[in-house]
């Protein structure tokens, strides 16, 4: 596998210039004689279906929503970054890009940040332009809020529904596109596989979820923007349908898959209520702006919180980090809750959450002032638990929220196998080791709006013009594959259900794989998860038919994938050994506890290539080099 | 808490359906309304049954794919929630609950629970959006929009699409859905140039495909989980007088 990042000479700032000068372009008459496949409908997927629609490609995109509105982006609440300066205090294109490089623990490719910061101020135009309703001062400007412990206020939003916003906004551009003819809209179709021929994309194999028809695609390229795989751990803040299907069968065809254990856990999530828990629900970080966190200082205290006295109580983020406090970023947030919660310091029916109290809030600025920054939120938090954030505090815990690995891709978001590109989160390009808050809508976006259709323009108008057909025999063998696997869910009749097997996957992944991570866990998992995938195939009961809608063959496809991609997951956080941003090694720590990096041996990007199932995949690697940005050490202290 | 559940069943859109019922044991009244569905389903797996299908996906109120007939109740007895934000500790130990899909005559059922909302697609394709080419857009702030009117356009943005209107309306009428996105674009400088075209366009492919007329009855806002007002029809309807009024114009000059 040859990994060239394909990254532009020049400086940094005008590297995507330069490049978009250099890049070939497809005559304008000659663009409805490409046909592209686009996979997802998220902000990535649907932005970029809709921009190469008005382009003038032939479109055809997919998803498995009965709509493109309902992609998992829509649930974002926070918002989005933009390096706009609205607010006059010291942004910058270029902090933006460093905060995101050091926010990413030096583990993201330097040009594809700088982009991507560049992009941001587009992306708000864009919006702004297509009615995306963001919040706005009394003046009639946009507002802006600091997010997830920026130092400047660069976040837009639309009340707490910002990604429901602005996928509403490409959905709407999408439906235009689809009125216009341009792109033809698949929803309710899963792809399964995709077809490579000549070691060229060509095109992909769906299942129609109503009918069961397994059916070939062919385009000229296909775009996956399929999401991002924190369902591997079964409970996390996605929505039920995430998966990883789309770019782990594109692995199995020969796509490198990049940092595949680097996962974010967000600190801010409703814990468990008990066993039959299906998702976690996540309160947006920005309550962290004026609640605090604390838990009783004494262990197993389980008197209810009104009767816990002030200093019976420790507020553990602002003693260990007396400058960021309730703000320290994520991942350190979410490790110090659960020391707190494993030495018995948890509160709540379950001893599983921490406390996240606006009392002194509501004291100092006033309940109405507390309600307009978070009255939907706290309204939310009760609908969900019965309690009253305004009288008792919220309970928090940290879950699975975003996988910074993804399908590798060069600075043309193409992966390793020509004609097979990755945007949003279903790639690992922009975010390294770690993900900053807000970022993740501006990067779906800026693949979705601007890169991805002008970089396949310049792979297309190398590639013949003819058209393309599902008649070549590797679309008759990966259509048989596809059929063969789910008659063989079908026929296993087993005992236990889907979910009882990605419920077990789930624990697995959590101890071994999750928060923090060691050798000895890590083999430990590498030898269960080859067993547990055994048991799964055998014992696994999907009832009903494949010609019919069967959400337990949908699912059943979903977790048999997670039961082979969780292996390469724990391969790379084994073979990765140092710490660094949301990895965190328990063997590579500082003195006070926090990640240690190790640049000399690890300044690198893990990109897997698959070798079969079962046997052990191979490593190459991508080095990185920093030359805008100081490799050092973060402190929060 | 204990309960019995009599859902509907229908193997097919053109397949006959029927009510089945089910118990559920030792549910908690923290579970959520689609968790005790889970547990049913887990319950029908292993016991050689079928699960029942529902639309679901993220769980908190923002995708707008659950939806059923709770008790003859869009999204069931608690006001401004969806189906999946509704929590067990909203009904009572020993409760019979009947579960349904929409009824819609634009809504045909696919399977048990499940039923074809393809139509608000189409609706949003009439003209539910504004025409601006990826990268034409000028500064974001170019344009300031005074903060009332934002956050009005906001209140209809909010819409989730579930489709609860719909089925709340004893006409099946669309036009909650509708309105919220004309509101949404009209109230916004950005959406004036296509503003009454957009609105006479939607309202011809609403009736094309088969949602009802409004009258006015309002239990569409009773039952949106957003709790969108029905002064958004009002706007819409304005929109059209003026609109056809414009038409009527333009062709006789
Ligand atoms: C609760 C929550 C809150 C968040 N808040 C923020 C925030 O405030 N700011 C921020 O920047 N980020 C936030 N994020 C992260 C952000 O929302 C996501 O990373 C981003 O929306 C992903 O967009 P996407 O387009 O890459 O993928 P998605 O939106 O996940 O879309 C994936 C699409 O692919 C389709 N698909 C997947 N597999 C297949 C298949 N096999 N066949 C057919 N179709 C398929 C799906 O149907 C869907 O249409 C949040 C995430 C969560 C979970
Ligand atoms: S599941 Fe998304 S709104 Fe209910």
């Amino acid at each position: 596998m040859k990994l060239d990042p394909k990254i532009p000479t020049g400086p940094i700032e005008k590297k995507w210039d330069k490049h978009r000068f250099d890049m070939k372009l497809v005559n304008p008459a000659n663009k409805r004689r490409y046909e592209v496949i686009v996979v997802g409908t998220g902000l990535a997927g649907a932005s970029a279906a809709a921009t190469m629609g008005e382009l003038g490609y032939r479109v055809k995109v997919f998803t498995f929503h009965d709509s493109p509105r309902r992609a998992h982006s829509i649930a974002a609440q926070g918002g989005i970054n933009a390096a706009k300066n609205y607010q006059g205090d010291g942004d910058s294109i270029f902090r933006l890009f460093y905060d995101t490089v050091k926010g990413g623990d030096f583990r993201s490719r330097e040009a594809n940040v700088y982009r991507l910061a560049e992009l941001s101020v587009n992306i708000i135009d864009q919006a702004v332009a297509q009615g995306v309703p963001f919040a706005r001062e009394y003046g009639g400007l946009l507002a802006n809020r600091s997010f997830g412990g920026a130092q400047v206020s660069r976040t837009f939003y639309a009340r707490g529904q910002t990604g429901q916003q602005l996928l509403l906004g490409c959905y709407q551009a999408l439906e235009r596109q689809v009125a216009a003819g341009t792109v033809q809209m698949y929803a309710r179709h899963e792809m399964l596989d995709v077809v490579v021929v000549d070691g060229v994309a060509r095109g992909i194999i769906t299942r129609d979820l109503v009918n069961g028809r397994v059916e070939s695609h062919a385009a000229h390229a296909v775009v996956l923007a399929t999401g991002g795989y924190s369902n591997v751990f079964f409970l996390s803040t996605n929505a039920k349908g995430c998966n990883v299907t789309a770019t782990w069968r594109a692995a199995k065809k020969g796509a490198g898959f990049a940092n595949p254990c680097f996962t974010q856990i967000h600190p801010t999530c409703i814990p468990p209520a008990g066993e039959y828990q299906s998702k976690l629900t996540l309160m947006s970080e920005s309550l962290r702006n004026d609640g605090r966190i604390w838990v009783p200082s004494m262990a197993g205290d389980t008197r209810p919180a009104s009767e816990i006295g002030e200093d019976e109580r420790d507020y553990y983020l602002e003693r260990i980090y007396p400058s960021f406090g309730n703000l320290s970023p994520r991942d350190i947030s979410s490790r110090r809750a659960k020391e707190m919660v494993d030495s018995g310091h948890g509160v709540g029916p379950l001893s599983n959450g921490v406390y996240l109290d606006f009392k002194h809030a509501i004291e100092r600025l006033g309940r109405d002032v507390i309600s307009d920054r978070y009255g939907n939120l706290f309204e939310m938090y009760e609908k969900i638990t019965g309690e009253d954030p305004y009288q008792v505090p919220m309970r928090i815990y940290p879950a699975p929220h975003y996988t910074m690995g993804g399908l590798w891709v060069d600075y043309n978001l193409q992966t390793t196998v020509p004609g097979l590109f990755a945007i949003g989160e279903a790639n690992f390009s922009d975010h390294g080791a770690n993900r900053l808050g807000a970022s993740a809508l501006m990067q779906g976006l800026a693949d979705g709006y601007f890169v991805i259709p002008l970089t396949i323009g310049n792979y297309l108008a190398a590639v013949p013009r003819q058209s393309v057909d599902t008649t070549h025999a590797a679309f008759g063998d990966a259509e048989r594959d596809v059929t063969a696997r789910n008659a063989r869910l079908l026929e296993a009749r087993g005992k236990k259900t889907v979910d009882a097997f990605h419920i077990e996957l789930g624990r697995l992944m959590w101890d071994r794989c999750g928060m923090e991570r060691d050798a000895e866990g890590l083999r430990g998992a590498l030898d269960a998860i080859p067993e547990l995938r055994e048991r799964f195939w055998s014992e696994v009961c999907v009832p009903g038919v494949g010609e019919t809608l069967n959400q337990s063959l949908e699912k059943a496809g979903r977790v048999a994938d997670f039961l082979e991609f969780a292996e390469v997951m724990c391969y790379d956080a084994l073979a990765r050994d140092e710490s660094c941003g949301a990895h965190y090694r328990s063997e590579h720590t500082t003195p006070d506890g926090e990640a240690k990096r190790d640049d000399e041996h690890f300044a690198f990007v893990s990109v897997w290539e698959f070798q079969g199932v079962g046997e052990s995949p191979t490593l190459h690697r991508e080095p990185l080099l920093f030359e805008n940005v100081q490799l050092s050490t973060r402190s929060y202290k | 808490m204990n309960l019995t559940l009599h859902v509907w069943r229908q193997d097919g859109p053109d397949r006959a359906g029927r009510f089945e019922t089910y118990h559920a044991k030792d549910i908690s009244e923290h579970a959520s309304f689609l968790e005790l569905l889970d547990l049913v389903n887990e319950d029908l797996t292993r016991s050689g049954g079928e699960p029942i299908a529902f639309e679901h996906d993220c769980r908190e109120g923002i995708c707008g794919s659950c939806g059923m007939m709770i008790n003859g109740v869009p999204h069931g007895p608690r006001s401004m929630v969806a189906t999946c934000q509704l929590h067990m500790r909203s009904f009572r130990d020993g409760d019979d609950i009947w579960i349904e899909p929409w009824r819609a005559t634009a809504f045909p059922v696919i399977r048990d629970l499940v039923v074809d909302r393809s139509a608000l697609d189409r609706l949003i394709q009439a003209g539910g959006f504004i025409s601006v080419r990826t990268g034409s857009a000028p500064d974001a702030n170019a344009i300031p929009i005074p903060k009332d009117d934002a956050d009005q356009a906001m209140d209809g943005a909010q819409c989730i699409g579930c489709g609860a209107c719909v089925a709340a309306c004893p006409n099946a009428s669309a036009m909650l859905f509708m309105s919220a996105k004309v509101g949404h674009l009209g109230l916004l400088p950005q959406g004036q140039p296509e503003r009454y075209t957009r609105v006479l366009d939607m309202v011809a492919r609403h009736d094309a495909e088969g949602f009802g007329t409004c009258t006015n009855h309002g239990a569409c806002q009773e039952a949106c989980p957003k709790g969108i007002s029905v002064d958004f029809i009002a706007r819409l309807n304005r929109d059209v007088l003026a609109g056809s009024w414009k038409a009527a114009t333009v062709e006789a000059s």
